[in-house]
This record gives C-alpha cells, structure tokens and sequence, in this order.
C-alpha cells in the first residue's frame, strides 16, 4: 500500500512538473528540435533541472541495500547497444518529431483537456500493444 | 528566442527530477512513463496495481496546475487527426522497442549514467530533429507563428 501512495505521488510530482515546465507544449518542443530555425531552449533546462534533481537520487540509491517502501531495487544493469535500442529509439524520434509529444507529457495533457492528446494517447497505447504483439511473434520463430 | 523560459523550466524539472529521485529511493523504481504506462496493461496485481498510481498521479499532478496554480498553460499543436495517431503509433511502439523515451532514458538513464540511455537519447534528438527540419525547412510546414 506504501508503494502505490509513493508512486500516486511521486508521479503527481512529475505530472505538475511537465505542465509547470511547459513540456505539454508541443510547440515548445519542436521549438526546442527545431535548431535550424527560431531555436528555443527551454527543453535543455528543463533536463538540467531534471538531472539537478534526480542525480541525488540515484547516487543515494546506488548506496542503499534496499528502497524505504519495497523489497529490492529495480534498475536495469544492462550496458550493451543493440539493435533494438537504436531502431526503438530512432522510431521514437520519428514520432517524437511528428508531433511534439512523448508518452509523459501526452498523459498529463490529457489534464488539460487538450483534443491533441486526447487522439495522440489511444495511439500510443495501440503502439505499446503493437510492440508486445510483435515481440510474442518473434519469440514463437 | 522570445518564447524560452529558464525558470519555469528549471523549476518544472526540478519536480520532475524529485519524482524520479522520490520513486527510486521508495519503490526502487526508474520513473520511465512508456515502461509504466504499459505495464499499466502487461503488469498484473501489485506491479499493476503501483503503475497506475503513478499514471493517475501524473494526470492529477497535471491537472492541479492547470485548474488551481493559474499558470498559464498553452497547448499549441497543428498536427492533423491523422498526423497524431500516426506520431503517437510510432512513439509508443518506438519507446518499447527501444526500452524507454524521454523520461527513462532521457532523465533517469542520464542520471545514473547509463550508456545504453545516453545512445538513446543521441539517436531519439537526432532523428527528431531530422524530421522537424524536413517537415519545417524542406516541406514547408508552416510553425506555430
């Protein structure tokens, strides 16, 4: 029960955070991809602001056997580059530079009621199950 | 350059840095919203349960500034119906693919150092902004004035 109060708040946390910052914005974030026109740098301060802030955590974490609230600490260890990552992630940019909108901002936009992420967030749920459909596929070859 | 923010930026990310700082030091858990948001439907009980909380959070989080702070909040998009569900289709799909998006890579996999996160977020920034140049410079795609 602990946990689930620690994750409804920390991600009221992230949620204000994204709004305060104005990452549900597309236009501020495009603004920021756009480095060939009328380039806005707000997206780079707010992952300074971000690091700032989670740096702390994650060297604190690194030095504790076990979280306050739960039984062990689940961080990936994984190091390798593989293919998946670069063509996930260059599949994500697509998308990302589409329309402006990641999976964070897109569910606390909802929030604001926005049509955009109203039809971007079904999308993007259809996208996960795709993703989990495929790789059900490859593992049966 | 009239529409950059610094402070709001910093502060927003400070929050958001907190979030991630606040759910690894309890739950022991990367603050990454595709992974969380799917497992919202692959997880079952307690590893459900917890990933919902945190997506309800991120909307009552969101919708407290919008509603109580009086911040202004803007939400200026000009992709077409077809345009969104094709961006989000690939985000999704993209950000499992490739483990994780702006969040997980992109604050917490910066944060600890992850070089699989750092290749990440270089692959994810160079190809959207390769698209936003095609789309707005080559295209001609009129911007949000």
């Amino acid at each position: 029960m602990a946990v689930i109060l620690a994750a409804f708040a920390c991600g009221a946390l992230f949620g204000a955070g994204l709004v305060v910052s104005r990452m549900t914005d597309p236009a501020v974030i495009l603004a920021f991809l756009d480095v060939a026109g009328n380039w806005n740098p707000t997206l780079a301060f707010v992952m300074g602001g971000g690091l700032i802030a989670a740096v702390p955590g994650f060297v604190l974490a690194r030095r504790r056997a076990k979280p306050a609230l739960a039984a062990d600490f689940q961080i990936p260890t994984r190091r390798d580059i593989d293919g998946r990552l670069l063509i996930g992630s260059a599949i994500f940019g697509l998308g990302w530079g589409l329309a402006g909108i990641c999976p964070g901002p897109s569910i606390a936009g909802l929030a604001t009621g926005a049509t955009a992420f109203f039809v971007f967030v079904p999308a993007m749920l259809a996208g996960f199950a795709l993703h989990a459909l495929a790789e059900r596929v490859l593992a049966r070859k | 350059m009239n529409d950059f923010t610094p402070y709001s930026a910093l502060i927003g990310g400070g929050l958001i840095g907190l979030a991630a700082s606040g759910l690894v030091l309890l739950a022991g858990r990367i603050a990454g919203i595709s992974g969380i948001a799917a497992g919202v439907f692959s997880a079952r009980g307690h590893e459900r349960l917890w990933r919902a909380a945190f997506v309800l959070g991120l909307v009552a989080g969101a919708a407290a500034i919008v509603h109580l702070s009086g911040i202004k909040v803007e939400v200026r998009s000009i992709a077409t119906v077809p345009g969104l569900i094709l961006a989000g289709l690939l985000v999704g799909f993209g950000s499992r693919l490739g483990s994780g998006c702006t969040s997980g890579h992109g604050i917490c996999g910066i944060a600890r150092l992850s070089p699989r996160s750092l290749v990440a977020v270089g692959v994810f920034m160079v190809t959207a902004a390769i698209v936003v140049f095609l789309v707005r410079h080559v295209m001609g795609v009129p911007t949000w004035p």
